[in-house]
């Protein structure tokens, strides 16, 4: 079991180097004359995009939804032909829709072509509500299939066996389980209010890390930078912060705003610094997940691309073993970011909850 | 005469290449940072190996605040590309 | 800037996708999972709680054994040395009433001897007088058959009587 296990993750490894690899071969040949922009494709895999695309000119279009005046307009990414410099325009309900950059426009009524400023941003046109299933959110589906799909097993594991010792899967989850449990939930915020916090602290951890797997295995219906998206962070960790706001008592605020056993000035000093922590520490918390994972992101490409940045296959031989190390790292780094997080959450909740008899 | 200088020093500087030295300089503090805790972290555990498990817990949280002031530059320097 | 900036769409997948799960997840297997996972902690802690008691039991027995093994051995002493003395004093009373009978009959014995001894001796004297009797009269018979011995009969006892 643990061998296999190994050996799936070695397999892995190699094949995160191997497409990236081949990616990347991809992007030179079809920009033979350009100088290779490193930048470009970094940027290009990091972030969103309408449309995934797997290998050289394979690509998997995906549904476009924009919630427009004239109501929801929905079309196939594939219309807009893989343009994303806002040539191609789509018709949809006599709108016009463009995409620039991953990002879809409406052009202005009686415009027919875009038009850009000096800093490239269309001026003739503006965004409508796009809910459309992007890469990330194709990849945050196919992680919710998966959510469920092991943890409805485990959970039917237990449920069959007669003296709730799990099989399979569950055997493999549980100690997880009970490790957020006794150690991020019970510590920090109590043993006897963290029953309360389970099921979100379960969720947030196991959400965040199986997404920053995907992320970082390399081929087609993963790879997306989902977590490492601030989109997807800021939401987590905007409920954390909600629940950390209901679950408060008053000697939270109180000791925020008015810290007891401190004279008056200091008093007026601190409260404001107070306010404003209360508000970093989530901006934090989706600034840490959001940086590290777009990190590993970058750091693995870069090295890849260093390839064609010294344009000779000897820079090969310096820059797979890098990313193989740099990929083990960051296997590590992943668990680590969801325990972090989670751990941060259950750190703020117990603050939140702290009562005056506690001291 | 200097303003008009100024003017096209301005227009001239590429604001990325600043980007990537703050960047720099964050990792610079934040890898002192996380250097002492790790330091901190291994002289506690040689002393006390058996505090090894709570330690390396501890070392990891404190890590990830340091680190984030790290990752707090590379954002910036995200923003100002 | 526009890495660390958030699309509405995103955010809003996110939010659906946290909440359905959170939902879903927390009524079908984080709910069964860690009921599971808390009764079988229970259930280990009751069983080992049990055990100790049992362990516990265990002792309370074996001591319980052992003091009665002890009494049992201290009863068995005490019976012992009770046998003995009843023994030594049997034995000793025996001995006593054994003497004493002895004694008894020694003495009954040494009186019959004595009595039988004293019969003996009085019917020998009876007999002897008898016949000394009878060999008097015999004899006397026989020396007074004839007159002159008689005679001389009463001459020597005269005889006999003058030298007194």
């Amino acid at each position: 079991m643990q061998n296999n296990r190994f050996k799936a993750f070695i397999t892995a490894v190699f094949l995160t180097v191997f497409t990236f690899g081949f990616a990347a071969s991809d992007k030179e040949a079809s920009s033979e004359d350009k100088p290779f922009d490193t930048k470009e494709l970094i940027f290009h895999h990091i972030k969103d995009s309408h449309g995934f695309h797997v290998a050289g000119d394979v690509s998997v279009p995906l549904p476009v939804i924009l919630w427009t005046d004239n109501g929801l307009v929905t079309f196939m990414s594939s219309a807009f032909h893989h343009d994303i410099e806002g040539e191609v325009i789509v018709e949809r309900k006599g709108l016009k829709f463009v995409n620039v950059h991953e990002k879809i426009y409406q052009l202005d009524s009686g415009a027919s072509t875009v038009s850009f400023d000096a800093e490239s941003h269309p001026t003739n046109a503006s965004r409508p509500l796009d809910l459309s299933i992007t890469k990330n959110v194709f990849s945050m589906l196919l992680s919710m299939v998966v959510i469920f799909l092991i943890f409805l097993t485990a959970a039917r594991s237990y449920r069959k066996s007669t003296d709730n010792v799990p099989t399979g899967i569950g055997k493999f989850l549980e100690p997880i389980i009970v490790f957020i449990r006794d150690e991020v939930a019970i510590p920090n915020i109590g043993e006897h209010k963290y029953h309360k916090y389970m099921p979100f602290l379960l969720t947030l951890f196991f959400f965040i890390w199986i997404n920053n797997i995907f992320g970082l295995i390399p081929f087609f219906p993963f790879s997306s930078n989902l977590s490492g998206n601030i989109a997807f962070t800021a939401t987590l960790a905007v409920f954390t912060f909600i629940i950390t706001l209901f679950s408060s008592k008053k000697y939270y605020w109180k000791h925020m705003l008015w810290m007891p056993g401190l004279p008056i000035p200091m008093k007026l000093f601190l409260a404001p610094i107070e306010i404003i922590g209360m508000f970093v520490k989530p901006i934090a918390l989706l600034i840490r997940l959001f940086a590290n994972i777009t990190a590993g992101h970058v750091i693995v490409l870069s090295l890849i691309s260093l390839i064609f940045i010294l344009n000779t296959e000897w820079a090969a031989l310096v820059s797979v073993p890098f990313t193989v190390f740099i990929s083990v790292i960051e296997v590590l780094v992943v668990a680590i970011q969801a325990y972090i997080f989670t751990m941060l959450s259950a750190l703020y909740f117990g603050q939140a909850l702290e009562a005056e008899h506690d001291h | 005469m200097s303003l008009a200088l100024v003017q096209a020093a301005a227009e001239a500087v590429d604001y990325g290449a600043f980007a990537a030295i703050g960047a720099g300089l964050a990792a610079i503090g934040g890898g002192i940072g996380v250097g002492k805790i790790g330091g901190a972290a291994m002289e506690a555990m040689a002393r006390q190996p058996e505090m090894q498990g709570k330690l390396q817990g501890s070392a990891i949280v404190l890590i990830a605040f340091i680190e984030a002031v790290a990752l707090f530059g590379v954002v910036v320097s995200f923003l100002a590309t | 800037m526009d890495l660390v900036t958030p699309e509405w769409g995103l955010i809003i997948w996110t939010s659906l996708a946290f909440l359905i799960l959170l939902f879903v997840l927390g009524k079908f297997a984080w709910k069964p999972i860690l009921k599971a996972v808390n009764d079988r902690e229970d259930s280990i802690k009751n069983a080992l709680s049990e055990a100790e008691n049992a362990r516990k039991e265990m002792q309370d027995l074996q001591a319980d054994n052992e003091r009665i093994l002890k009494e049992a051995r201290a009863e068995r002493e005490s019976m012992l040395k009770e046998a003995r003395e009843l023994k030594d004093k049997i034995v000793s009373d025996a001995k006593e009433q054994a003497g004493l009978e002895a004694d008894k009959m020694i003495k009954q014995a040494q009186a019959t001897i004595e009595s039988e001894k004293k019969a003996a001796v009085a019917d020998i004297k009876s007999q002897v007088a008898d016949l000394s009797v009878d060999i008097a009269e015999k004899v006397i018979k026989e020396q007074l058959a004839n007159k002159d011995k008689q005679l001389k009969l009463v001459k020597d006892m005269l005889g006999d009587i003058k030298l007194n």
